[in-house]
């Protein structure tokens, strides 16, 4: 075995006009938690039908584990699915719900029972059995759902955006309990995500989509670290670019750089020309990059600030600085000043594709 | 809201009226079927149970019965079937001509009756009799089915759009075939709708009378029927309030059935 437990050739999928998916090749490999990330209508979705078997492929391939299932129904392929809606049935407990996967795979009744209530268990719904979807709360009906598509030990686990109908506290924790429980069973993961956080912290490795493509693959710090398209720096983190001209005056090279907001160091500038409250020098430090800029918002985030910085070489960029001991007042004071942003050469990303 | 004592007093009566003006006359049926005075005087003389006894008696009136009997069972039995198909495809699928197909199937029930008995009359006579088929029981069931379908395809539409096609979608992953997916999944859900709807149909079928005229021959009498042409013989008067009684009773059960069966459903299927 390759360990590839799904591998994509060429995947297409065209709904009547518009091309929804085009020429889509990825590998994910066996237990790997893998995200496709993306803004919604970027196929991510589509992609993930695919998989599961839910849509046809215009043309290309979906391999499980080396065999091309392409031509197989949904039922014949040996992947779950999470449904953003989660798709519980309603007119059967819990339980049913849960032993569903192993009914239809003719597991004695006894047996069905034991591992639904160990399912059940190890998502910590232990005692709701017996009860109706409609009498569960969200984060737990996303639960039964894990449960439902887990107890049969599929190779594979689709998951559609499964924490987008929760609160932000539950989803944070469900975000741990996810990874933990993938973990756990070693399963791979495939989780369609449109929240770069989300994506961010739990994956292995992802992909960013756009309009149909996949702009980029990498494990998560070498996707935020170094985009490889405007649009992947624009949609992981803050867009930063620096283009045209003054990529050239700042940088001192044509093309375009990404750099991340919280590299960026903001130095007040003093009359004289030198730095302000640290004391930086008038000239950048060496191996940095420097420009001086207009102060034109600051935002104050509680645990950080985030300038936003009209250069004098022309764009906007954005800083953030952690609050070491800056207060909301001094924040305040910062608007409309004049500063002095540096960073480290090696934060500059050039990315390829800009106009 | 608060209402003027006025304004109270005027709803309270004006309500009360209303519901008057419907049920006193359906009463006044029953009381007249139990009215030992041939006449229906007023008030009665007394209490008997003979005209039930003649009723049930009476070969026309039971035979009537049993034809509508019958084709309620049909029309109902086709609309469920269609409907339930036509509810499915518009529902599941986009084709063209679906809105249009989706309003065709619903216009019968609003078209005046008798256009629908004289089109369905003059289609059956040049189409079906050269055929050998005459009205009969066959042709009442077809003109029925015409707006119990709509009843049946109302109730199974209404249910399929509050249901999110994932539910099978989630079956079919989980290892079920298209024909697993459909009976563990999709029919439990419908099944209630269906059970109203066609509850409603024959109800409808049962007490149509307009296009059952158009469409029956002269053999086939349905109650609705054999009521309308002994309504005007004195001698029959008692049995026909008799049955009238019966047909109200029989209208009644069904109603109330399919209303309780869709308001069930409508808290139980909460998703």
């Amino acid at each position: 075995m390759e360990g590839k437990a799904i591998r994509l050739r060429g995947l297409r999928k065209v709904f009547g006009r518009t091309e929804a998916v085009s020429d889509v090749d990825l590998a994910v490999s066996d237990g790997e938690f893998f995200s496709m990330l993306g803004p919604s209508g970027s196929g991510k979705t589509t992609v993930l039908r695919m998989i599961a078997g839910f849509e046809t492929p215009t043309s290309g391939t979906v391999e499980l584990d080396g065999q091309d299932v392409t031509a197989l129904a949904p039922f014949e392929r040996d992947v779950h699915t999470v449904f953003q809606d989660y798709a519980l049935f309603p007119h059967m407990t819990v339980e049913q719900n849960v032993a569903y996967g192993l009914k239809i795979r003719k597991v004695p009744k006894a047996d069905r029972l034991r591992r639904a209530a160990e399912a059940l268990e190890s998502v910590r719904l232990e005692g709701f059995a017996k009860r109706r979807p409609a009498q569960l709360s969200g984060g737990q009906r996303q639960r039964v759902a894990l449960a439902r598509a887990l107890v049969t030990r599929p190779r594979v686990l689709l998951l559609d955006e499964p924490l987008g109908a929760l609160d932000l506290k539950l989803r944070e924790q469900m975000q741990i309990e996810l990874k933990e429980l993938q973990r756990e069973v070693g399963i791979t993961f495939v989780y369609v995500t449109h929240d770069q956080d989300e994506a961010l912290t739990m994956s292995d490795r992802m992909a960013v989509f756009d309009n149909g493509r996949i702009e980029q693959t990498g494990t998560p710090a070498e996707i935020y670290e170094r985009p490889a398209t405007p649009f992947v720096a624009g949609f992981v983190g803050t867009s930063n670019l620096l283009t045209g001209e003054s990529a050239e005056h700042v940088v001192g090279k044509a093309g375009t750089f990404s750099v991340r907001p919280e590299k960026i160091r903001v130095l007040k500038e003093t009359s004289d020309g030198t730095g302000g409250a640290d004391g930086a020098a008038a000239a950048p430090e060496p191996g940095h990059t420097a420009a001086t800029g207009t102060v034109a918002e600051v935002v104050y985030l509680g645990d950080a600030t985030r300038f936003l910085v009209d250069l004098d070489a022309g764009g906007r960029l954005t800083a953030v600085q952690q609050n070491l001991e800056t207060s909301s007042e001094d924040v305040a004071a910062y608007r409309g000043s004049r500063v002095r942003l540096q960073w480290h050469e090696r934060h500059n990303f050039p990315v390829t594709g800009a106009t | 809201m608060k209402l003027s004592r006025p304004a109270r007093i005027t709803l309270r009566v004006a309500a009360v009226l209303g519901f008057a003006v419907i049920y006193v006359p359906l009463l006044l049926v029953l009381v007249n079927s139990l009215n030992p005075d041939r006449s229906s005087s007023w008030p009665p003389p007394g209490v008997t149970f003979h005209w039930w006894a003649d009723a049930w008696g009476s070969a026309g009136a039971r035979h009537a019965l049993v034809t509508s009997l019958k084709a309620g069972a049909g029309a109902t039995g086709a609309a469920l079937v269609l409907g339930t198909l036509v509810a499915f495809a518009v529902q599941r699928f986009r084709f063209f001509g679906r809105e249009a197909l989706s309003f065709a199937i619903v216009l019968p029930i609003a078209l005046p009756g008798i256009v629908t008995g004289v089109a369905l009359n003059t289609a059956f006579r040049t189409v079906l009799e050269p055929l050998g088929v005459g009205l009969g029981l066959f042709t009442v069931v077809v003109g029925h089915a015409t707006f119990c379908v709509v009843v049946v395809y109302n109730n199974v539409i209404a249910r399929l759009r509050r249901m999110p096609g994932s539910f099978e979608e989630a079956a079919m992953d989980l290892g079920a075939n298209t024909f697993r997916a459909f009976t563990d999944v999709t029919f439990p859900l419908v099944r209630s709708a269906l059970v109203a709807g066609g509850l409603l149909a024959f109800a409808l079928s049962f007490d149509e009378i307009i296009v059952t005229t158009f469409t029956a021959g002269p053999d086939t009498q349905t109650l609705p029927i054999w009521i309308f042409s002994n309504m005007a013989r004195p001698q029959q008067a008692p049995v026909v309030s008799v049955v009238a009684a019966v047909l109200v009773l029989l209208s009644v059960v069904p109603i109330y059935l399919a209303q309780r069966m869709s308001s069930d459903t409508a808290s139980g299927s909460r998703i």
